[in-house]
Parts: C-alpha cells; structure tokens; sequence
C-alpha cells in the first residue's frame, strides 16, 4: 500500500444537508475500488458555505479544495488525480490561498474546518490549550484583566463588555457559581456558534473552563437549541473526550482545580435565547423572562452569581489568552475591538463565515464577500442582527459593521448575522413577519410583547389591505413606541426595529407616499 | 362601618434595618434598603399604576404600567423591579410612561370583555381601576381582532368560579399559588398570546388546588371570583374578626351586605396569617346560617320526651332548679362541667368561674384534655409556663425544623404555608410521623429525614435523638449551664447516655433505623436554629406529657431557646384551645395556670368573687364519666363539645352521660351528645359572638360580632343568667368587662384589656408591666421558672398493644377540608372533597386479608368496631392503619380505647390495636377485659413519672395535684387488696398522700 492520503470531507451540518456524507462514502468506495489508501477526516466546515460540499485533499502545496461536489463527481476527480492535488473542474486550488479565506481574520475561527473536531491531538497541535495552561498559572483577576483589556464584548447581541460580567461575578461570593453558555442560536441567518461547536467544540470548552477559573466557578452548562443534533452530538463526545484528557473534570491538566460542563438541550422557544429565560428553562421551568435587577452575575441560575456568554464569547477566549490582550485590541474599531464573525445569509451569492476586525463595511461584506445576490437581481435591503434587527436599505451599506454605527443608524449588531434580498422583496410583508415571529415567539409575560404583537399583525394588515391607512400607520408607530420601552426583554423591544425601518425605509410597499424614507440618519 | 380596604404597597417590605432616601415626584422618601421604587412611592403617598404587582408577591415586572422614568437611568423602568437607590430621582408621571401606561391599557382592553356593568367585579377590579388612572379614551385596535372573549369558565370549585375570557395573565394567581401557599397547584400553559391560567388536570376540583383563596384573593380581576359575589354581588361593608377554626387564628375582614355576609378575605394586618387562609377559614362559614342552626332553648324531662322549645327564663329557671336539686340530692361535687375550646375567652372564663362559684366545686374540665394538656404538663415541668414558645413568624428564622406528630397542611394550612416558605428558602426538615404526610415531599420541599416509626414509640425515638446529642457532643454547654438546673441535667445526663436510650436499641422498638435516627440528631443538633413543631401526634399517647417533656430536654440541650427561630411549639388544633386553658378550664387550675390549693391565689379569687372556693382538685372529663357510671357524679353542663362524638371510647362516653340525671348542653346543633341532654341551650356561632380568641402562639385576638346573635343572647350572658339562676350575682355588662375581670386576676393577662386590642390588632401573652404588648418569644433570659428543668424521660410502652387478635395499629388524624368532628364543616360544600372517613391501609395489610381498594371493611378494637372504606395506600406502612373522625357516621372513636397519658388523662387516639376484615366476612369480635382506669393510670404513673430522686414523692406529688381526695380514696381501697400488683414506691406514696 502506498503512502495514506488525508482527505478532509466536512461533517458539519451544512455541508451534510448538502450531500458531504454521500460525498464520503463514495470517496472511500472509490478508492477501495481502485486499491488507493486514504483516510477521511470529517472536519467542520471552513465556511464558505456556497463551496460545501468542499473537499480538500491534504498535499505537499497544502490542502487543496474542490468544491461545490456532487456524488458523481467523485470518479472524475480520481481520475484528475485529486489525491496529489490535480487539476479538475472544481478545483480551488490551495484552499487558504483563496481570497475569500485569506482577506479574513480568522481567530475565533482559527481551527474550525481545519481540526479533527474530535481530536485532542488536532486541537492541541493547532494551538489549543495553550490558554487553558496559561490560564492555570495565573490568578483570577489577572485573567479578567486580560479579558477586560482586549475590549472583547458579548456576541450574542448585547455587545456587554465580558470583563466587567466575569468581574462582578469574581466579585460576588458564593460557594457555588456557575457559567452558563448560550447556545441558543435562534436569530435566523445565524450560525457561528453551531458551526463551531460542531467545528472546534474544545476551543468553546476550553473558553468556559477559563472562565470558571476566572470567576470562581466550578460547573458550566451550555444550553444548545434542540434544532441542533448534531452539534449537541459532538458537543456531548467532546466533553467526554475532555474529561478523558482532563480538561474538564477534577485535576484540571494535574493541577488541583477543577471544571465541570454538561450540555443541556433547549425546546424549541427563541425566547429561551434570553439570558434570563434561558436561566429559567435551565432550572426546569417555562422559559419566562425575568426582571433585571438581579442581575444573573448576581443571583443567576438557581440564584447562585452566574456568567452567562454566549458561544462567540467564551470561544473567543482561549485566543485571547494565547496571544494577549493587547493582539485582540488590534483587529476592530472604536470602542468594538477584535474580531466579528459575521454570517452571510438569504439570497446572497457567497454565503457563509467572514470573520473580520469590526468595522468592515456592510457593503464589503454584502457585495465583496457575498457577491451579490444569488438570483443576480439587485440587492434591496440587509437585515443585520437577526430577525429583531433592522432592515438596512442599499444606500446605507457604507456603515462599518460595528456597535457603535449600526447603532447611530437605528440598527444593531445583533449576532452578526447579514441576511440579503433583492429587489422583489416586499417589506411590508416583512414588517408583518416581524410582528408575527415575535406573536410567535413571545413567552406571554409581558403585556406589550404577548398582545402587542398579535395587535401588530393585525394592524399591519389593516395597512396592506389599505383599511384608514394614515391612523392604523400612527397606531402601528405608537404600538412600536409602547413595544420598544415598555416591554420587558429585546424580544417585544426589538421587534419593532425590523417594522419601523421597513416603514421608514420603504413606505410605498405599504402602499403609502414616499414621504418617510430617504433619512437613514433619522432614530427610528 | 364602611368596607375596609387594606393599602396594597405593591412589592413586600424590605427587612433590612438600613435605610436609604430618595425622591418620588419631588417628594423626599426614606426607605429601607432593597425596597422597590413603586413602594418607596407609594409610601410616599404616590400611587404608580400597577396590575401584576401586590405586596403578598415577589416582583414581577410583567404588566409594563408602572414604568417610571429615573434621572440618569436609561428608558423607563419598571417601579416594581427597580430596587431604590440613594438620591435617586423618580418620575412617576412624565409624557413618555404615560403614553407607555394609556398604550398597554389599550392593548389590554382590546382583549377583555366590555361587560364591566354586569360584572361581578364592577366596583372591584383593578383593571377598570387603572383604566381609569391611566385616562385610556379608545382603543383603537377595535375589538375585531384575536381575543380570548369566548373562553370558557370553569364553575368546578364550590366556593369560586374561573372566569379566563376575564384573564390578563398577569400570573398573580400563579404567583400566589407558588409564593404565598406553596401548593404549586397552578401555572401558565402555552406562550405568547396563547399564554392562559391552568390549573392542571381537567378542572380547578380535580387538581392538585386545596382552594385556600389565595389566587381569588390576588386575581386583580373577576377572574377568579367568589360564588357568591357572583351570586349576591358586592359587600358594603366589613368587619375585622378571627377565624375560629383551628390554633393559627387567622385575621379575616368578614364583608357584608347588610346583615348579609358575603365573603370572608383574610386580612394583612392579621399577625398570625399576614394575608393567607385556607379552605375552612376562607370559605366554609356556611354552617352558621345552616337550617339545622338551633336558634330557641329547648328542655325536656327525660331524654325519651320530644324537645320543647320554651322562653329563654324558663329555659334557665329549669336548668337552675334540676342543678340545685341534684346537688340536693347527691351533693355539692356531684356536678361539674366542660369549658368549650371553641368559645371566647369570655365565655370560657364564665363558665369556670360558674362552676367553681356557683356550682361550689372545681368538676370543670375542657376539650384540651383530649388534645394538649400534655403540652401544659410537660412544658410547665420543664420550662415554667404552659404554652409554646414562639410566634409564628419565628419560623422564618429557623435553619432546621423538627416536626413531630402533625401534619400541618392539612390541620394548620396557614403556618404550614409559611413553613413551606422557609423550607423553600432552604431550611432543612426532619419529620418524625408513622404516616408518610405531605410534607415528606411535595413541590420543592423533601423533607432530610422522616423517622417512620411505629405508632407509640415516639418517647423512645425522642431519647434516642438526645442520647446522639449528648454522646457525640452536639449539645450546648453554655446555654446548660447557664440556663438551666444543674443537678436536673446530669441526672438526665446520666439517664439518656445509658445503652437503652441509643439509636441502635430504639431502633429495635421504633422500627426507625439507628443511621436515620443519627443522621436526624446530628442534623437538629448542629442547627444554627433548630425549631421544634409538635402536634396531637405526639401528646395523644400514653406517655403524651414524658414525649413533651422529651422535645423540652432536648430544646435545652441543644440550646435552642430564647430566641427567634428555634422552640418548642405546640401546634395548637382548635382556634381558643390555648385560651381555655389559660382561662382556668383545668379543675387544679384557676386562670394563669396557678394551683387552685395556691391560698394567696385562691383569697384573691374569692375576695373578687366574693365566694368560697374549694382549694381540692375536681374531676377531669374521664374521672366525671367514671364517677357518673359509679353513680356519683349526676349533672354536667357542657358549653360547645361533642363528647359523645370526639372523645375516645365514645361506648363509655354514652353510658357515662346516659347514667347522669341531667345533661346541659349548650351548642349550635343537635349532636351526638344531645341525645343524652335535658336542656338545649342554644349558642352562637363566631360570626355573633363578642369576645376574644386565644392562638397557638398565645396570640390575643379580637372576635368582633358580624352579626346579631341568632339566638338573641351572647353565651356569657346565658351563663350570668344560669349563674344568678343558681343564686351567685355574676353580672357583666359586655364581653369587656369580663376581660378586664380576667387582666384583673391573671398575671399574664394583666395589661390586656378590649381598647389595647382595638388599638393594637393583637397581643400574645405575657402582656403585662413589663411587656406592655406582649410577648413574642418566651424564655429569652431566663425561664419562666428560673431555671430550665431537665425532666428523666424513661420509655414505658402503651399498654395497648398488638396481639394475633389485634394485629393492626390504628393512628387517627384529619384532613384539610373537615373539621374536628366535622360539626360545622360537614354543613357547608367542604363535603365535596372529603364526603366519608376512609381507612388507609398499606398494599400488603390489605392482600393478606383480601381487601380490595374502596370496599367497605369493619375495624374492630378491644372496645368497639365500626364500619369504614378502605383506601389502600403507601402512605402508611405495613401494620399501621389510619382514619379520620370527621364524621360521626363512621364513628372512629367506637374504636379508640380509653388509654391515656399518665399524667393528664389526654386520650389515647394515636395508638389502637385493631383487626380489619372485609364487611362481608361479617365477623363480631369480642371485647377484651381491662382493669379499672384509675388502677391502670396509677401504674402508668408509678411507671411514667419522672422521679427525679425521690420516685415515692413524685407519685405522691403527682397524685395531689391532680387527683381528687375521692380518687385517691378509691385507688388506696383497691391496692390494699391487691398489694403484689403495685410497685413499693406507689404503695409508699399513697401512704404519703393519706
């Protein structure tokens, strides 16, 4: 037998919907067939999600991909020779030489797509535990000064510093604490945390051991939305594994401190995704929205002091212990430091990870990155930050995707999730959609949110079939008024951002004069 | 009086002691720290709309209408959430939050009904309310859109109905569910606008609900609403008064209409209940209207005669003249009678004092000695004073709670609720109980220990814990020291180390694991505060008042006493059971527990009562049946007790009333015992009568009358008038009078008085000089007594016990929506949930002898058997059966024996040897021979008495105190004949007494 060739075909869950297993099995017959040696390494995806099912072939240029594959391909790329990196069709050459991978800043990415998910040895030789052994030697407050330091913010949404979180809980005695990560990826055209977790799931296990030495912790949950198997799968195998290696358990890597994470799966509730109804669900109970004050960091889960991250946070904490704090600080702008890892998403070209420094401008990553539209029509509008941020119309496109910016537009960050239309979108039906994800979605506690949106639906109803339209439009901005202050949690707050900058932005598609659009400058 | 309305501050007080100042609306607001914003303004006199907030609830922040906005806060937040902070400035009415409040109203109203005019609510609900505050004009969503307005109500439970077309989801009711009773009963089913109000199971009468109002009384709206407010309408008025079910003295608003009484709402200023009720108290007052209320005196020469009703003087006259004619005919000391528990302290103390003065006699007895007269006994021993230790609220302080013999869920609901509370904030639970009760383990509470032992070995289990404490060094040597009888304690000391009283011989008796009994010591033992809670479980036995004495030496070893949190606390089962004692109902006792062969007490007495008293003990209830059937005891005058249905041995009973000539009773109905009575004095029910009950916590509490007297005369004046009757001037103008009489002649009682009560809602005794309100927590620097006294303990086995005849143990108890002997209770719709007394028995009892579940079963004992349906149940383990008496019908206690404590007769109901055969089998089982009660009690005592060094002296002091010259006589005759039965030292101390 020849030399073993290392053939890397992606397990991740979307590269799977598209066919990567059925790609797998045929690699493996074929080479069988034709006496050839290889082996498979079902890796997470790199990413670029248009390319998938991506194949790489592991070469002295380096790993050369070829993608997007179909099952009948397989023979033809044998007969390109593929295992020495030869030339076909759907070759891309040496994959992260491709523009597209080598513009990006890959660092909470670093390993996803390239590691053995499931291998410490990958993982360690990739440079993880590096942080986890860095961590071990110093004390708490030196590693919260560190996080604190590199500006990293929550990237679940909030955009809360994290330092300050791992502070107040440091700070708050108790015999137990906990940190409890948020995995609940609910926002449509997100999907960084999966891809991690099924990607490089001890980067994320490693962040939250950090984390607990940093506050006192000793027992972590992630909390991952039921609509994820596979990643809750691997997650689940990953810990096992870790605890083998001790990086989770007692004797953390021989030293005498300890970590414990178990996985705990959501059902099937967006609103889970809020920190305090997450906190709910995970004490067993409907998953309602708490007030704040307490605060979690304070009287959390079971009312012991509690960090909740989410999966972006916490995962990009290991790098920033490897490499400092003060490397983080370079990549961003203003007061957004380090990387973003924006998801590209809807009818875009290019779909897929782009994980940069904040600040990149929408347009660079809508028409840079992204290619445009997938149908080819004109781009009309992005919503950026899930499906409670606001609709951005193309004109607005030169704003740096960061906090601060997004925000003086009357947008948000949200999870960095892009999710493009073109131009035969309506956008009063998307305003309507709005009301009725959050109907949908909403836990029934709060008034503004449980009535507020079904009344919204109704009203904007009322404004498409053309019924009194200039009252039901002032009823529907005063209902966006009582929803935005008045509600208790970004569900029922949020949702009217995605209909005031429908309306604002595109007021013919609900059939009035173009009167209210044109200002993206104006606070919606 | 017009309808109270009691200020709803919006979120609970804050406890802490530091204080912060703020300001609302430019008003400057001192606070304590961890107080709310909304109640810091409503403090402030600045009430903020609100609908999911009240202050029997934790902060919920979930109706968004009391947003307020806060300099230097971001947005508008929630008054109710939003704890105060120093120098904060709050808004409370800006455009901004009242465009927010007439927005959410809006919303609101677009999905409830637009029927407010024919509402039972109209008048009463706080969504109209804030409508209004809020200046809502239009709702301009229509009322066209998706609504709730065609849900259906549910009418399952008796007392309210559930209205959800009126629900605003607002989990208020949920809350209080889970918050304030503990139940956990309720919950909020789907999401979104689908959210609604579920009560679990099919309906509010098949789940887990145990109806004590609290989501009827949170409901801002007529969602949940009283039946009768939806049948009658709106109260006018109210009046504040107590409830007279059981220990805990619950503080009602009785509302009415008119004469009309319309609802009963458990009142926040209540001190014993801060707000909360349960099924009886809230709901079951129907009985006092019941058709078969006896409102005119009836008399009748012999009990075969019809009743005939006659005037109230002709009544009376007739009750004088046959009282005076048997003491005519058979002496002074041939009658007696029985104070009532369920009556005022004003009725209570005329009676006694009827009897002691007019009657010429001590034959007064009460209820207490058939439930906790081991309780004065054993606590007067041992720390001074007859009465629990603590207030109620002191179990929010307690770390370890011991409960012992109760089940309060069903018999105290409110305390247990606020027990609940404390364990659910993590206080640990030790129960001691044969019966797995509720609180082994219901939502969020599981108890640490339960000791199932077999029925009548509690004293046994108690000794083992203290051998743990003082063998493996748990106990507190400062507070032995200091506090307590030194040469008391190493007497007990050396008593409860011995080998006997270890974990691993008890085991063998208790059937309780020597591990379990450890665990639980070392448990209780190591508490920062360990309370003891203590119910008829542990004094209806025949070593009731050593069991009693047991937990006391324990409190005092493991110094938990003196302070909030710990104790020793009877949970006391009828509303004035501690007031009757204290009232002198016992025949040694005068008012404040003093020895009625006390002269100084006794000159005082007579010199106020202008009488010469008997400075003799009179007979107990046992001894007055006993001495009826001997032909010596001829009339009896019972004020509010069914004797024939609630004492033990009910055979025994009847032929004790059937030997007598002339049987008074003064009552609400006809009951068992009437059947035995002359004279039918009718009486009133709590709702008429004016007065004062007595709590478990000694709590004085004002009895205010919600309606005239049915029967047209309080109680006390039926007694003056029997009193003068019989020749003794014993007039009072009103109830208060005779309440100053009673601070006049008892120490504890000496600053009590109607006006202090009005004034200040309630006190608990000691109220006196030094204590000018009353006494919350008991022994706090030195016992009432000076000194602790430890009290030897030893374990003397009921008599009882079980033989291939009898091969069960039957324990008896009862259950939340009865009452005692169901008397007032099974007249109203409580029926529903408990129409008959079942008998449990455990899977394997009923295999072996062919029970199938709900079949009906005779119980037989040595005395008696009855009729009753089985229920098998695990609840109970194997060889133990259990059954309520609520229902005179099933006669539990044909089958309880007259065994009883050694020391104060209480009635052994927890252990009876019993047999259960299918009905069918139709087998008679033949009594069983005793030996004569008072030999039997002698050598209990000879056996049970703590002889503290001299063990002749303590059974000579014992029989002194409590025993009759006539009794003493008796037992004297009999042991000379049978010298080789008795003990030397009985026999020497009989020589003693003579």
């Amino acid at each position: 037998m020849s030399v073993q060739t290392l053939i890397y075909v992606p397990r991740d869950a979307a590269a799977v919907s598209v066919g990567a297993n059925e790609i797998a099995r045929r690699i493996e017959e074929e080479a069988t067939e034709r006496g050839l040696s290889v082996k498979i390494v079902r890796n997470g995806s790199r990413g670029a999600l248009w390319l998938e099912p991506l194949v790489e072939v592991a070469t002295s240029q380096g790993r050369v991909g070829y993608g997007p594959l179909v099952a009948n391909d397989i023979a033809s790329l044998f007969d390109s020779e593929f295992l020495d990196g030869g030339d076909h069709r759907l070759s891309l050459g040496p994959v992260d030489n491709l523009p597209w991978f080598a513009k990006q800043n890959r660092l909470t990415f670093a390993r996803v797509g390239i590691v053995n998910p499931l291998s410490v040895s990958d993982y360690e030789s990739h440079g993880g535990l590096v942080a986890l052994r860095k961590a071990l030697a110093m004390d708490p407050q030196a590693i919260i000064d560190e996080v604190t330091s590199s500006g990293l913010r929550g990237r679940g949404g909030a955009g809360f510093p994290a330092g300050i979180k791992w502070q107040t809980v440091l700070q708050t005695s108790s015999a137990q604490k906990y940190i409890c990560c948020n995995a609940d990826e609910g926002d449509s055209g997100t999907f960084a945390d999966r891809m991690l977790m099924e990607g490089d799931p001890f980067t994320l296990i490693e962040g939250m051991v950090i984390a607990g030495l940093a506050v006192g912790a000793t027992q972590g949950l992630i909390y991952i939305r039921s609509e994820y198997p596979d990643a809750i799968a691997t997650m689940r195998d990953a810990i096992l594994l870790a605890v083998e290696f001790k990086i989770l358990g007692r004797n953390l890597l021989g030293s005498n401190r300890e970590f414990e994470i178990e996985v705990r799966v959501g059902a099937g509730s967006y609103v889970c995704g809020e920190e305090t109804a997450m906190l709910e669900s995970l004490e067993g109970k409907r998953g309602v929205v708490r007030a704040k004050p307490p605060l979690p960091a304070i009287e959390g889960l079971f009312s012991k002091p509690t960090v909740i991250n989410n999966v972006m946070t916490l995962a990009s904490v290991p790098w920033i212990i490897s490499n400092g704090s003060s490397a983080y600080q370079d990549f961003g702008t203003g007061r957004s430091r380090g990387t973003q890892v924006y998801q590209l998403g809807g009818n875009i070209a290019q779909g897929g990870i782009v994980e940069l420094g904040m600040g990149v401008s929408l347009r660079e990553l809508v028409d840079g990155f992204g290619g445009g539209t997938r149908t080819g029509r004109p781009v009309k509008t992005a919503q950026v930050g899930g499906p409670l941020g606001s609709y951005l119309p193309a004109s607005s496109f030169d704003v740096s995707m960061d906090y601060e910016a997004l925000l003086a537009i009357g947008g948000m960050l949200g999870h960095g999730g892009v999710v493009v239309f073109d131009d035969t979108v309506n956008m009063a039906k998307q305003a309507r959609f709005a009301m009725d994800f959050c109907a949908e979605e909403s836990c029934g506690k709060c008034t503004p949110c449980r009535v507020g949106s079904v009344r919204g639906v109704e009203t904007i109803d009322k404004i498409i079939a053309g019924e009194r339209r200039p009252e039901n439009v002032e009823l529907l901005l005063d209902l966006c008024e009582v929803m935005t202050d008045g509600s208790l949690c970004a569900m029922g707050g949020l949702t009217p951002l995605p209909v005031r900058s429908a309306l604002e932005h595109f007021p013919t598609d609900f059939g009035l004069e173009p009167v209210l659009g044109g200002a993206h400058d104006a606070t919606a | 009086m017009t309808l109270l309305r009691e200020t709803d501050f919006g979120t609970p007080a804050s406890q802490s002691t530091e204080t912060i100042a703020l300001f609302v609306d430019g008003i400057g607001v001192t606070v304590p720290v961890g107080t709310s914003v909304m109640r810091a303004a409503s403090q402030a006199g600045l009430e903020v709309p609100k609908l999911c907030a009240t202050d029997s609830l934790k902060a919920f922040g979930s109706c968004r209408l009391c947003v307020v906005e806060i300099d230097g806060k971001k947005g508008t937040p929630a008054s109710c959430t939003t704890p105060c902070e120093s120098g904060m400035v709050v808004h409370t009415q800006t455009p901004k939050v009242e465009k927010i409040r007439r927005g959410v109203m809006e919303l609101y109203i677009s999905d409830h009904p637009l029927d407010c005019l024919t509402c039972p609510a109209n008048g009463d609900c706080e969504l109209q309310d804030m409508a209004g505050v809020v200046g809502l004009r239009n709702v301009r969503y229509g009322y066209a859109g998706e609504n709730h307005l065609e849900s259906p109500t549910d009418h399952s439970n008796p007392y309210f109905d559930f209205d959800e077309s009126k629900c605003i989801v607002c989990s208020r009711c949920v809350r209080a569910c889970d918050e304030v009773q503990g139940t956990f009963a309720l919950t909020i089913e789907g999401r979104g606008f689908a959210s609604k109000v579920s009560p679990g199971g099919l309906n509010f009468l098949q789940s887990e609900c145990v109806s004590c109002g609290a989501c009827v009384q949170a409901c801002p709206t007529s969602t949940l609403q009283e039946k009768s407010v939806v049948q009658l309408g709106l109260p006018t008025r109210s009046v504040l008064t107590t409830c007279a079910y059981c220990g805990v003295g619950c503080t009602f608003r009785a509302e009415l209409r008119g004469d009309q009484l319309i609802r009963m709402v458990p009142a926040k200023s209540g001190q014993a209940n801060e707000g909360h009720s349960c099924v009886k108290g809230r709901f079951a007052f129907g009985y006092a209207s019941h058709p078969d209320r006896i409102t005119k005196p009836m008399i009748r020469e012999t009990t075969k005669d019809e009743w005939r009703e006659v005037s109230w003087a002709e009544a009376i006259t007739y009750a004088a003249t046959r009282l005076k004619e048997v003491q005519a005919k058979h002496g002074d000391n041939s009658i007696g009678g029985i104070t009532s528990s369920r009556c005022t302290n004003e009725e209570v103390f005329a009676v006694q004092k009827m009897i002691r003065a007019a009657f010429g006699n001590n034959n007064v007895d009460t209820c207490a000695r058939v439930c906790h007269s081991p309780t004065g006994y054993g606590l007067s021993q041992t720390f001074g004073t007859s009465a629990g230790t603590q207030d109620f609220k002191s179990v929010e302080s307690a770390d370890v709670i011991l409960l012992i013999g109760a089940n309060p869920t069903d018999a105290h609901p409110v305390f247990a609720s606020r027990m609940k509370r404390r364990l659910r904030e993590g206080a640990q639970l030790i129960i001691i109980d044969p019966r797995r009760i509720d609180l082994v383990k219901s939502p969020h509470i599981k108890a640490a220990n339960h000791l199932q032992l077999q029925p009548g070995t509690n004293v046994a289990v108690i000794n083992a814990i203290a051998n743990v404490i003082m063998t493996e060094q748990l106990y507190d040597q400062n507070f032995i020291s200091d506090r307590c009888e030194d040469e008391s304690f190493k007497r007990w000391f050396d008593f409860i180390i011995r080998p006997e009283n270890s974990p691993e011989v008890v085991e063998t008796l208790s059937g309780v694991s020597a591990e379990n009994i450890r665990s639980a010591a070392r448990l209780y033992g190591s508490a920062k505060n360990g309370a003891i809670y203590y119910g008829l479980g542990v004094t209806e036995h025949s070593q009731g008042s050593t069991m009693v004495m047991g937990m006391a030496n324990l409190a005092m070893a493991s110094g938990n006493l003196g302070r909030e949190g710990v104790g020793v606390n009877p949970l006391r089962g009828q509303n004035n059971v501690q007031g009757a004692c204290d009232m002198g109902s016992f025949p040694h006792e005068f008012s404040g527990y003093r020895h009625v062969s006390d002269d100084v007490v006794r000159e005082q007495f007579e010199r106020i009562w202008e009488t010469k008293l008997q400075a003799e003990p009179g007979l107990r209830i046992p001894n007055m049946l006993d001495e009826a059937i001997a032909g010596r005891f001829k009339a009896i005058f019972i004020q509010g007790e069914d004797i024939a249905q609630s004492d033990p041995n009910v055979k025994h009973v009847k032929h004790g009333l059937a030997s007598m000539e002339l049987v008074i009773i003064q009552d609400l109905f006809i009951n068992e015992t009437a059947a035995f009575a002359h004279v039918f004095l009718p009486g009133t029910s709590f709702l008429e009568k004016d007065g004062t009950f007595t709590n478990a916590e000694r709590r004085i509490n004002r009895v205010r009358p919600v309606m005239a007297p049915k029967n047209g005369k309080q109680e006390w004046e039926i007694v003056s008038e029997l009193a003068e009757a019989l020749g003794y001037p014993m007039h009072y103008d009103n109830a208060a009078q005779i309440m100053d009489e009673i601070a006049q002649l008892t120490p504890t009682f000496q600053g009590v008085s109607f006006d202090l009560l009005d004034r200040v809602g309630s006190v608990q005794w000691p109220c006196n000089e030094a204590n000018p309100l009353g006494t919350a927590t008991m022994h706090i620097d030195k016992f009432v007594r000076g000194l602790g006294q430890f009290m030897e303990t030893p374990y003397v086995p009921t008599d009882e016990r079980t033989n291939r005849k009898f091969p069960l143990l039957l324990t008896t108890g009862r259950i939340l929506s009865q009452y005692n002997v169901g008397a007032q209770t099974r007249r109203t719709e409580n029926t529903i949930w408990h129409p008959e007394d079942i008998l449990e028995i455990h899977e394997s009892d009923a295999q072996l002898r062919g029970i199938s579940d709900g079949s009906q079963v005779n119980i037989a004992s040595r005395v008696g058997q009855t009729l009753l349906r089985a229920k098998i149940s695990n609840r109970v383990p194997p060889g133990v059966v259990y059954t309520t008496f609520h229902h005179p019908i099933s006669g539990a206690n044909v089958i309880t024996t007259d065994f009883s404590d050694w020391a104060t007769n209480c009635p052994e109901y927890k252990v009876t040897a019993v047999e259960v055969r299918p009905a069918s089998d139709n087998v008679q089982i033949e009594p069983e021979e005793v030996s004569p009660a008072l030999v039997r009690m002698a050598k209990q005592i000879a056996e049970s008495i703590p002889p503290q060094g001299d063990a002749s002296r303590a059974i000579a002091g014992h029989l002194q105190k409590f025993w009759t010259a006539q009794m003493r006589a008796e037992l004297s005759t009999y042991v000379a004949s049978h010298q080789a039965e008795f003990s030397p030292e009985l026999i020497v101390a009989l020589e003693r007494v003579h």
